[in-house]
């Protein structure tokens, strides 16, 4: 960018108006928080070598030296807000502020002190007066010199007229570049001073990703339980009425061909077929009755459902919540799957308990063992990862040649 | 015979209707509500009641509360509840009132016609009818108790008696001598220590026993 047309760009004037506006506030800030210092110092200096004068002075001592410590956090707090709203305003750059903690009254200020970027803050407002304030007036200057150079040329002639009105040009033209130094330099001052801290912006984002993560897993147990909600109301209905029809025909076919009978018949098993598939399906995915009457009910259903004979005890007591037993439920399914795919058992044994706030499952068989979590095409993988997502644990016991113990622990809430 | 019927979905309530009525039932009401069904078997005082589990206004488990409050109230008629999907906490609700005059059927079958409008018959007899899927579902709640005495055998023959069936139903369904049934009958009440009093008492209380009622 070409030196004259920096002069009129928008960078420079925003940069500017951030400067001026910054030395006006820092300087008012800086002088309201010293005055505030020198105040409290000259009224704790007069109670320590003993007051003289009238008793209502002394109170006054009193009072200044106690409020002032109590009054400057809330007003370094204001001062901060305002400069950050300078950033927002003039700049577009937002600092977010830091998080104080809460409480009311005294106890607020008091907190306030020991609260995180108070100290910071203050630094902030000690210095920008100085570091503000100059730059602020370097760069008034700067914009104002041929005007200055013009009012001086009067007094000087010649060589040293010419040279002030150089000297005043290549001012003029560095004043762009001044303000937006000055302003850089604010702004990360003010990012490290007035922000939040580094420890305070990762424990902000974790918040964020856990209540984020909760909600994706909550959206999905809805997901399901819609999905399912709808094949009841809808494909399912049908189906049966398909095959009530169906059923109802074939024992009605008394002088039908065979040939008749038989293509009835095959549609009649189909359509009961199809039911019986897509109950089972729908009963991996989300069960109506473990909204209704929570895991314990939701488990016998699965573990009647297996192709071996299973064993199911379960102490829970208190429910957990959805999406828990959502996960819960889901992992006994798919372990249940895994255990008829992969491990020859001839048998299983589900143990559901809830300790204190964690509910642990333990779904065993008696097979070949040599699972582990890390197998492909198993399906453990995919059930770690849902516990992992609520905080929880999946492990897996599985020496060659069995048993084969698979834990699911998950915390409750 | 005089049966109310409540199930939401109009498509299932007119084929239903009209599969008892071909099957010789009277269907004094169908409904599409748990209340209706309570006003409509106060009214018509039926022998039977066929109700559907998940029905307006949470379709979670209306019909189950309905048939609890008919059983309590009209402890004459008869309930067969149809479900998409059996449970074993709904069956043990059901049961818990009293085990005669009671079915527990998936809706599939319905689509066996025959197989279906006979049970319902029983149930209106006072007999039972579970679904096998819920006897199954029941059978995996057994902890240490008289059942793990039982031979495999044993067990489907009690199975058989929970669902309903005679001694006749029996033999027909394992294909096995009528004897043989009645020795795995004795030996199952034996086993479960029930005194040999009258028979049919012995057999309910077999079923009840087994289905931990």
């Amino acid at each position: 960018m070409t030196p004259v047309r920096a002069l009129a760009s928008p960078w420079a004037w925003q940069a500017t108006f951030h400067v001026v506006a910054g030395m006006f506030l820092s300087v008012t800030t800086g002088a309201v928080i010293c005055s505030a210092a020198v105040l409290w110092w000259a009224a704790v200096l007069s109670l320590a070598e003993g007051p003289t004068g009238s008793w209502m002075l002394r109170v006054l001592y009193v009072v200044v030296a106690v409020v002032v410590p109590l009054a400057v956090p809330s007003c370094v707090r204001f001062f901060s807000a305002l400069q950050r709203e300078r950033f927002r305003a003039l700049l577009g750059v937002d600092i977010a502020a830091p998080k104080y903690g809460p409480g009311t009254g005294w106890r607020r200020s008091v907190r306030l002190w020991t609260a995180s970027g108070m100290w910071r803050q203050l630094v902030y407002h000690l210095l920008a007066p100085l570091l503000g304030g100059l730059g602020g007036v370097a760069v008034v200057l700067c914009w104002a010199a041929p005007l200055l150079a013009a009012l001086w040329s009067e007094s000087m002639s010649g060589p040293r007229g010419l040279l002030a009105f150089g000297g005043a040009t290549v001012l003029l033209f560095a004043a762009p570049w001044l303000a937006r130094g000055v302003a850089a330099a604010d702004t990360a001052a003010a990012r490290r001073l007035l922000g939040r801290d580094h420890a305070e912006e990762l424990a902000e984002r974790v918040e964020s990703l856990a209540r984020s993560r909760a909600d994706l897993v909550a959206a999905e147990d809805t997901q399901r339980r819609r999905i399912e909600r709808d094949l009841h109301d809808g494909v399912q209905q049908r189906l049966v009425s398909l095959a009530l029809n169906l059923g109802m025909a074939r024992a009605a076919s008394t002088d039908r061909s065979p040939q008749d009978a038989a293509v009835i018949a095959a549609a009649h098993e189909d359509a009961t077929a199809a039911l019986a598939e897509l109950r089972d399906f729908v009963r991996g995915l989300h069960p109506a009755v473990l909204n209704d009457r929570g895991l314990d009910a939701a488990l016998s259903g699965v573990a009647a459902r297996a192709s071996l004979p299973v064993q199911l005890n379960v102490h829970i007591g208190q429910r957990c919540s959805p999406s828990i037993e959502a996960i819960a439920y889901f992992a006994v399914s798919e372990a249940l799957t895994n255990i008829a795919k992969h491990a020859e058992a001839s048998r299983a044994e589900i143990a559901a308990q809830r300790v204190g706030d964690r509910l642990i499952i333990a779904v065993t068989d008696d097979g070949r063992g040599g699972a582990s979590v890390d197998s492909t095409g198993t399906g453990l993988q995919g059930l770690a990862q849902r516990a992992a997502a609520v905080d929880g644990r999946l492990t897996v016991v599985s020496p060659p040649g069995g048993p084969t113990t698979i834990t699911v622990d998950l915390p409750c809430e | 015979m005089r049966v109310v019927l409540a199930e939401d979905s109009v498509l299932l309530r007119a084929g239903l209707t009209k599969l008892l009525r071909d099957g010789g039932f009277d269907v004094v009401a169908a409904v599409a509500d748990a209340d209706q069904l309570l006003t409509a078997v106060d009214t018509h005082r039926p022998d039977v009641v066929v109700v559907d589990v998940r029905m307006p206004p949470t379709h979670t488990d209306e019909g189950i509360r309905a048939a609890l409050v008919i059983r309590r109230q009209y402890p004459k008629i008869a309930v067969c509840v149809l479900s998409q999907y059996v449970e074993e906490s709904y069956a043990t609700d059901l049961l818990s009132v009293d085990t005669s005059g009671v079915g527990y059927l998936l809706k599939d079958r319905v689509a066996r016609v025959s197989d279906f409008l006979d049970a319902l018959r029983r149930v209106a007899a006072g007999g039972t009818a579970l679904d096998p899927e819920v006897v199954a579902q029941l059978l995996v709640r057994r902890r240490d108790d008289p059942m793990r005495r039982l031979t495999p055998r044993e067990q489907e023959v009690l199975k058989l008696m929970a669902e309903g069936r005679s001694n006749n139903g029996i033999t027909e369904a394992l294909k096995v001598s009528h004897s043989a049934v009645e020795k795995y009958v004795s030996n199952i009440f034996a086993k479960l220590d029930l005194p040999p009093t009258d028979t049919d008492h012995r057999r309910v209380l077999a079923v009840l026993k087994y289905l931990g009622a």
